[in-house]
């Protein structure tokens, strides 16, 4: 397969790897954002091939595992009306909620649809008019694009039974949040790569000025990744904090401009909490004022909530990177992919499933 | 009568209810099974967790299977219910190493089920029946309300006959075996999968969807020691591997360079997010045997038309902890675990 296969091949990986080793001459941190790094990295055992000077810590960058609690229960609070279709992606179904998960109000006769895309979930609110269809719309700037167009099309055709549950979260601030914790041992980070195919690179030339950290634009295969680690650990050893470009195949400086201004056009700026994190000032996007009646929480009138999580479940620290899962002790006891504490434990990019899963 | 409500072995604050997930293939399946199904039925047949039950008549010893079929879309790329329901029956016994020789059908029809659609399917099992040399010699019909049925589902179950000594089940796999699959994986899965999801692909991928009968008995017939075979349905090759290695207590360790799958699969997998390791096929196996056997099994299986891909994936060993792992084309070794219940497509 091209563009992928020449990027998982052995020997390349090995000679990074190497060139790594070569490179660095003491203990540096560094983040991978993306949870879809994380998984690349567990799954290939990518770091095994590091020397024991480089520490990986795993990021924020799990949409699914920092969607607050509270929107878990919203979407299961209009799911379970009547008049109800919450159509989700697939990897929320498995999340817990306060009580319960979305394919268990699945199984008690909620209306859940897993699709691919939200523009299927706009075409399920053009086949059902008597019912309204709500599309969970939980994802960083890679998914906001075509949840953006979903909500532009429903205006244009005047779709009045079709709306968004909102939860989307914003990678710089997050990266500015982990950085300015007091606990902060992140030295450098491999940004993520699909992240920057829409937003481009200017956003992280502010952050790696302002706390002298670099950061390398990494894809998802393993040989971009140990290439995005290679070119950090060059930076961190000669004191350069630059942005750099290891995913130039797909990530263009200014990113998708038509991408950003349908952004612009119907989400604006919010504050937004984090599960297991807490509040980002200017962290996610909720709709502009201009499509706020194609927002479910105000067209179900859901008001806020807050609730407690389990005080046991160390998600919101593995999602900083200042803990490992494995470190965790109730990983793989009392916290597993049937029973999770959090949904680092049951998304496709969640640290604790990779760990899980591959790791044992 | 068994009072459910207070001995149930699933506690009821875990899952109060079936989810999808326990029909998944996965863990929560296991559960299930082991949990409930097996503490009710416990008997030395489901104690050797095959894909069918041999048991001793005066004569010799016959297989005994059964499975049933909920497809969505009716018909699918490579195949459609009907045929799905009569490989998939026949294949079954064929992994308890016998020869097919009666099937039954029952039908759960839909109420406004289109009567063309139905004929159509009929046909289908007929001619796959015919296909496979067996003869479907009972069945049962029943209709159900209208929005109380995908259309139809099948229930096929069948009798074979073991013409060989051989002891063919999970528990015989001993360490020094190697493990061939019988060609590419992953295509049903992902076949029904495209349609369902309305992805379009630049070339169609058809399902795998065959009888399997055939080669298995011209394994058989080579007098080769099979001390294992297993089709690959839901929950894919990995999810068999584990249940086999748990159940024969030993570790089996996996190539990841040497599984076949093909590239239109593995690109529909990387759109999807999903590990074709767990993605299910409908006419694949695997067959575990002693490394000294390997070559000429492999011959065999390759000179059938479905098992043209074969190959030999890996190897058994003692320890049993992990069951199962992968060398990665990287060269270090992972857990290949067995999933919870069903994979999800994930967000990006």
């Amino acid at each position: 397969m091209k563009y992928v296969d020449e990027y998982r091949e052995k020997r390349p990986a090995q000679r990074l790897a190497e060139e790594i080793a070569r490179s660095v001459t003491r203990p540096w941190t560094i983040m991978e954002v993306c949870g879809g790094q994380t998984h690349a990295i567990v799954k290939n055992g990518l770091d095994q091939l590091l020397p024991p000077e480089i520490t990986l810590v795993h990021g924020p960058g799990c949409p699914v595992c920092v969607t607050p609690v509270e929107l878990i229960d919203k979407a299961i609070a209009i799911a379970s009306r009547p008049e109800a279709i919450l159509c989700s992606f697939g990897d929320m179904l498995r999340v817990p909620g306060s009580s319960r998960d979305l394919f268990a109000a699945k199984s008690s006769g909620a209306d859940v649809r897993i699709v691919y895309s939200p523009l299927v979930a706009l075409q399920v609110a053009r086949d059902n008019p008597g019912r309204e269809v709500v599309f969970f719309a939980v994802g960083f700037e890679t998914t906001a694009p075509a949840n953006a167009l979903a909500v532009y099309q429903a205006r244009n055709e005047k779709l009045s039974n079709f709306s968004l549950l909102v939860s989307h979260v914003l990678v710089p601030p997050a990266m500015e949040a982990i950085l300015s914790s007091p606990g902060n041992r992140v030295q450098g980070f491999l940004a993520a790569g699909h992240v920057c195919t829409v937003m481009g690179a200017s956003e992280y030339e502010l952050i790696a000025s302002r706390h002298q950290v670099p950061i390398v634009i990494t894809g998802f295969e393993p040989v971009d990744i140990l290439a995005g680690i290679l070119m950090c650990v060059r930076q961190l050893e000669s004191r350069c904090s630059r942005v750099e470009n290891q995913y130039s195949r797909v990530v263009r400086q200014e990113g998708n401009p038509r991408a950003q201004e349908i952004i612009r056009e119907v989400f604006r700026v919010t504050d937004r909490k984090w599960r297991g994190i807490g509040e980002i000032p200017r962290s996610g996007l909720g709709l502009s004022d201009e499509y706020a009646e194609f927002d479910a929480e105000r067209r179900f009138n859901l008001g806020d909530t807050s609730v407690e999580e389990s005080a046991e479940c160390l998600s919101g620290l593995v999602l900083q990177g200042l803990k490992k899962p494995s470190e965790c002790p109730a990983f793989g006891t009392r916290c597993t992919p049937e029973h999770p504490l959090g949904a680092t434990m049951v998304s496709s990019e969640g640290a604790c499933a990779a760990y899980y899963r591959y790791r044992r | 009568m068994t009072d459910f409500g207070l001995a149930c072995p699933i506690p009821l604050s875990d899952y109060p209810t079936v989810t999808l997930a326990h029909g998944g293939g996965g863990r929560l399946m296991n559960h299930l099974i082991e949990r409930m199904f097996m503490a009710a039925f416990r008997n030395p047949h489901l104690d050797r967790r095959h894909d069918g039950a041999v048991f001793e008549t005066g004569g010799g010893r016959l297989a005994i299977t059964t499975d049933s079929y909920v497809v969505r879309p009716l018909f699918f790329p490579g195949g459609d219910i009907g045929s799905l329901a009569v490989h998939g029956t026949v294949n079954d016994l064929a992994m308890c190493g016998a020869r097919p020789l009666h099937l039954t059908v029952a039908l759960i029809l839909e109420e406004g089920l289109p009567m063309d659609t139905l004929w159509r399917v009929t046909q289908s099992l007929a001619e796959a029946a015919r296909a496979c040399e067996v003869s479907i010699v009972a069945g049962d019909t029943k209709v159900v309300d209208r929005g109380k049925g995908d259309g139809l589902y099948l229930n096929t179950s069948g009798i074979g006959i073991l013409e060989h000594a051989l002891d063919i089940r999970p528990a015989s796999v001993r360490p020094g075996d190697v493990v061939l699959v019988s060609g590419d994986l992953g295509r049903h899965g992902m076949a029904v999968m495209a349609v369902r999801a309305g992805l379009e692909f630049e070339s169609e991928i058809e399902s795998d969807s065959a009888p399997l009968s055939r080669v298995v008995q011209a394994l058989l017939r080579r007098n080769l020691e099979i001390h294992c075979l297993r089709d690959l349905t839901r929950g894919g090759l990995a999810s068999a591997l584990n249940e086999i290695a748990a159940t024969a207590r030993v570790g089996v360790t996996l190539d990841e360079a040497e599984v076949p799958v093909r590239e239109d699969v593995r690109g529909a997998c990387e759109v999807l997010g999903l590990d074709p390791l767990y993605v299910a096929n409908e006419g694949r196996f695997v067959v575990f045997l002693p490394e000294r056997e390997a070559e000429v099994a492999l011959e065999i299986l390759r000179a059938h038309e479905v098992c043209r891909e074969a190959r030999r994936v890996g190897f058994v060993h003692e320890d049993p902890q992990p069951p199962v792992t992968l060398l990665t084309t990287m060269g270090v070794h992972r857990v290949v675990d067995m999933l919870s219940g069903e994979q999800l497509p994930r967000i990006c």
